[in-house]
């Protein structure tokens, strides 16, 4: 119960430094977004005060009142789940745009993540049983790829097989001609037929990672004592590999798969740039590109609030497999 | 025989502390070609010609006095690797030099310190780690338009350095609780002298490993970021060079020599830092250095 109450406390702590980050960058950083969006639109045609004010009102950066003050208002408009009116898909509020974006994200880099870390920990844990063997000599190979920058060998992987050989589609999270959205046969195929590409990326570029800690981890443990007293017990190699060094050595994979979700999602911004994907990386990136700051934050806040989640899910979990960390604190 | 040389390394090894790894083929590899990338970057800009000159030879090949064949403007593809290589190469040195200050600074101290402080330093580590950094990065470069290299590189350092702190941390706890730093605090020493003398000797090759990840990180990072069209702007970089290749349809038009080099330099000098790396884990972890226990009884299974 101590262990929970202290793991909430931090989390709401660090929820708030979040929220206060996302409500101070855009005030500590020089020039204004006003000034940003005039002198964007002073390019294209004169600008009248009225204008001013208008852009104003719209991205709730009233400059008259004290800081203070509109830091209460961002936490109420908050709280009422009011995130302001979106630029680039105007007129509909962000809340709506993330509504919409948020679901094709997390389906897609979240299953592509969960099938890189499973691939990860049993070639890890093969590789670190038996070393020296040829799953262990893979391990140069997939830390090469992992160097690899990911949207490079993305850009590659479409070139050849969208264009080269139309093996996948170029772009696009499903096919906008033939199917309509909804609970049907045809559009579940066609989401993943689009998807299945950027999977195979994420997955080709994030399994090294995964593949080594686990590795690391398994011949650490091969060399504590109690797999001597097993072994010396006469239980099976088999068994002595998946109940007693495998499920030790998963442990720090696991508190890392937390971590990890935070460069997953950040992550998902330059797949979805590579391959147009319509999840909340490319309102992001749309949001930049259009200085649409309420989206922006907006895109930010749930993105820091789907890692903070995340975190908390996976270290309440560990708290149950692993009873030291709640003995410790 | 192999027993008995491993027998006598172990015999003679506690003598003088080992900082130093062992010259394995692998360390061999990963210092020769992070070496030679370093060399190239460091001598390759006084050696070629102005990157940036436009010429009216268009997109063409390797050959005909290019290395590497020009751009879709005639640019030199083989100077402007020279340069971005420079490039890339300063923004990881920033980062990692900023990463090392600030992780060593909230990890090390904290944990030395103990007490509130090491309770204020911990959270604030632990808020900045699950804070995403590319989101953030992306939020606060948007908000300036003119970046130079060095305000990049300052960004990626503040988004990154947690990770590295918390590993720390947890080094120096277990370091600070052995039984000589605590003869030498009965003994009177400073405690300054027992950060600086006793403790940060041993956190030397974790301190080493935590910098080439940063590096890593750093240039990786700086590429996506310049790949979104949020890097750097006048600059170099290999990131910068993949964003004017793909912009200029260097894939669609079969322009191999403009797209793969910067993209190569990348992950040769990413794969040769993890190579050094992996050397470094071997001194930390000493238990990945000897012959594992099941590979000595050739254990097999089946699975």
């Amino acid at each position: 119960m101590r262990y929970l109450l202290r793991k909430l406390a931090f989390y709401v702590v660090a929820l708030w430094a979040a929220l206060t980050l996302n409500f101070l960058v855009p005030r500590l950083m020089p020039g204004n977004p006003v000034d940003l969006m005039l002198s964007k639109l002073a390019t294209k045609g004169p600008v009248t005060p009225t204008t001013r004010n208008a852009i104003e009102a719209l991205l709730g950066t009233d400059t008259h009142s004290s800081l203070w003050n509109q830091y209460w208002t961002y936490l109420h408009h908050l709280v009422t789940g009011d995130l302001g009116t979106s630029i680039a898909y105007f007129p509909a509020p962000v809340s709506q745009v993330i509504g919409q974006t948020l679901p094709w994200t997390v389906g897609l880099i979240g299953l592509a993540t969960l099938i890189s870390f499973a691939i990860g920990i049993l070639l890890g844990r093969a590789a670190g049983w038996r070393r020296g063997s040829w799953v262990d000599n893979l391990i140069p190979v997939t830390t090469m790829l992992q160097s690899v920058p990911y949207f490079w060998l993305a850009l590659l992987l479409l070139f050849l097989l969208g264009s080269t050989w139309p093996v996948f589609p170029l772009s696009g999270g499903y096919d906008v001609y033939s199917v309509t959205p909804g609970w049907s046969l045809p559009f579940a195929q066609s989401v993943l037929y689009h998807g299945a590409l950027p999977a195979l990326t994420i997955v080709i570029s994030s399994v090294g990672g995964w593949m080594l800690g686990m590795r690391n981890m398994m011949v650490s443990t091969m060399s504590e004592d109690f797999v001597v007293t097993a072994e010396a017990k006469g239980l099976t190699p088999r068994r002595i590999r998946s109940r007693y060094v495998a499920r030790n050595a998963v442990l720090p994979s696991i508190s890392g798969f937390a971590i990890s979700l935070g460069f997953v999602v950040a992550g998902s911004i330059v797949t979805e740039a590579v391959f147009s994907y319509p999840g909340i990386g490319s309102a992001l990136l749309l949001a930049v590109g259009n200085n649409d700051y309420a989206l922006m934050q907006g895109v930010f806040l749930i993105i820091t609030l789907a890692v903070l989640g995340a975190n908390l899910l996976v270290d309440l979990l560990y708290g149950v497999i692993d009873p030291r960390t709640r003995a410790r604190s | 025989m192999t027993a008995t040389t491993e027998g006598a390394v172990a015999v003679a090894a506690p003598i003088r502390r080992r900082t130093l790894p062992p010259m394995t083929v692998k360390l061999a590899v990963g210092l020769g070609i992070a070496g030679l990338i370093i060399l190239f970057g460091v001598l390759g800009p006084l050696l070629v010609g102005n990157p940036s000159t436009v010429r009216d030879v268009g997109l063409t090949g390797p050959g005909n006095g290019f290395l590497l064949g020009t751009t879709q403007s005639g640019q030199d593809v083989f100077a402007q690797l020279a340069y971005a290589t420079r490039g890339s190469l300063i923004i990881g040195v920033v980062v990692g030099a900023i990463t090392l200050l600030l992780s060593s600074f909230f990890g090390i101290v904290g944990a030395f310190v103990g007490g509130w402080t090491d309770e204020a330093f911990s959270l604030f580590t632990n808020i900045m780690l699950v804070i995403p950094g590319l989101p953030l990065v992306i939020v606060i470069s948007s908000y300036v338009p003119n970046k130079s290299i060095w305000l990049v590189a300052a960004v990626l350092a503040i988004t990154s350095w947690a990770g590295s702190a918390r590993v720390l941390r947890g080094f120096t706890l277990s370091v600070r609780s052995r039984d000589y730093v605590l003869a030498a605090r009965i003994g009177g020493e400073k405690r300054w002298r027992i950060l600086l003398v006793e403790i940060l000797p041993n956190l030397i090759p974790l301190l080493a490993s935590q910098v080439v990840f940063a590096v890593i990180f750093a240039i990786l990072g700086e590429a996506g970021l310049s790949f979104l069209g949020l890097g750097a702007s006048g600059s170099f970089t290999w990131g910068t060079m993949l964003f004017y290749a793909q912009n200029g349809l260097a894939l669609r038009l079969g322009a191999w020599w403009w797209f793969a080099p910067p993209g190569l330099a990348i992950a040769l000098f990413g794969a040769a830092l993890s190579l050094i790396n992996f050397s470094i884990d071997e001194i930390i972890n000493p238990k990945l250095r000897s012959q594992t226990r099941a590979e000595r009884n050739k254990w097999s299974v089946k699975a």
